[in-house]
């Protein structure tokens, strides 16, 4: 594995962790755990002000945590899959210019080939 | 996690408005001669803005016992300046206040203030002062900042609106912060952990862009050729 690789492995890890640290600690409180910082806001506000009444309410709101939560899978689907292609695009036009100039072998594929991992 | 639909007064939902307003229509016309000027950015703007579209959807439990999601705005702000990315963001808002009664059309001059304007400015400015240093930790610090002053200054945008019937001002920032920005340290870790990340992945792939925008340089590699020597210098940076 290449020192290029290694690190980008080792973010992913640590965000995977960062994720995870909170779950598996169990450090979820009350009755719902790990509910949402905007949640705690609004009970928040209501509690400590309680002649305040939200003036306007969303014009749609999903009728439940499920259709809710799909509709963020799809925000993030979405977004992952333009990234996905964008980022693609770019590689693949970046990969066909290098391939008209001819480059020495281990720099044809920088996070792929053992040949590679003799840089120092 | 923005201010909710109708939880900012009138006369405060009002003025974020007017005060966000300028700086999303300066960032349109910047992003129309940004495409004008360099059609083939279009895709890095694409990833840009797709990147603040999952990041922002995700939301990922925090030390705190609760959760929130981080902002994605700090790849926009390195590659195409605060500007664009208030459009960015401000698009990811509506998208989120009609879709999904997250956030909110009166309070979404709030959110995009903090989002989209002040975020990202905070997290250039970081990356502009610590990009000497090296790619990686410039755009680290300047994601993870410009994810965690968002939340400050909703933190703010709420005392303002609700000071603290007991400590005042002070004690409602303290109390709002507490519940925004405390949560928000480790996930805005995260998020400039996944900016390097993709940052990274774009040097690699896309170094001639990544140099006509400025965040690679060519100071930055020993070899003169741009294709194929961004990969050492960007690691030997990092």
């Amino acid at each position: 594995m290449t020192r290029s690789a290694r690190t980008d492995l080792l973010i992913v890890l640590a965000v995977v962790l960062i994720a995870a640290v909170p779950l598996l600690l169990g450090l979820g409180r009350g009755e719902e755990p790990f509910a949402g910082a905007d949640a705690q806001a609004e009970s928040s506000i209501t509690s400590d002000h309680p002649t305040y009444e939200p003036w306007f309410s969303s014009l749609f709101e999903p009728p439940s945590g499920e259709v809710e939560s799909g509709l963020f899978a799809l925000q993030a689907a979405l977004g992952a899959g333009v990234l996905g292609y964008c980022v693609g695009v770019v590689r693949t036009r970046h990969r066909m210019e290098r391939g008209r100039t001819p480059v020495p072998e281990q720099e044809q594929e920088p996070a792929g080939p053992p040949t590679a991992t003799r840089r120092p | 996690m923005h201010i909710a639909e109708g939880y900012l007064p009138p006369v405060h939902a009002a003025a974020w408005t007017v005060v966000a307003a300028p700086f999303v229509v300066h960032g349109a016309r910047a992003l129309v001669r940004q495409v004008r000027a360099d059609p083939d950015a279009k895709l890095l703007l694409g990833a840009a803005g797709a990147f603040t579209f999952v990041l922002s959807a995700l939301k990922i439990p925090s030390v705190t016992g609760s959760s929130s999601h981080p902002t994605g705005t700090g790849l926009g702000t390195v590659l195409f300046r605060p500007p664009v990315m208030a459009v960015l963001g401000t698009i990811v808002l509506l998208f989120q206040a009609l879709l999904l009664a997250h956030g909110g059309l009166t309070t979404l001059g709030a959110n995009a203030f903090s989002m989209a304007i002040a975020g990202p400015w905070i997290g250039y400015g970081v990356y502009r002062a610590t990009r000497r240093i090296g790619l990686g930790v410039s755009v680290f610090l300047a994601a993870m900042l410009a994810d965690l002053s968002t939340y400050c200054v909703t933190s703010l945008q709420l005392a303002l609106a609700f000071p603290d019937p007991v400590s005042g001002l002070g004690g409602a920032v303290a109390k709002f912060g507490s519940i925004f920005a405390i949560t928000q340290i480790p996930l805005a870790v995260a998020e400039g952990l996944l900016t390097v990340l993709i940052v990274r992945l774009l040097a690699r792939n896309s170094p001639k862009e990544l140099l006509r925008l400025g965040v690679l340089r060519r100071s930055d590699r020993p070899a003169t050729d741009v294709t194929t020597a961004a990969v050492p210098a960007e690691e030997a940076r990092s």
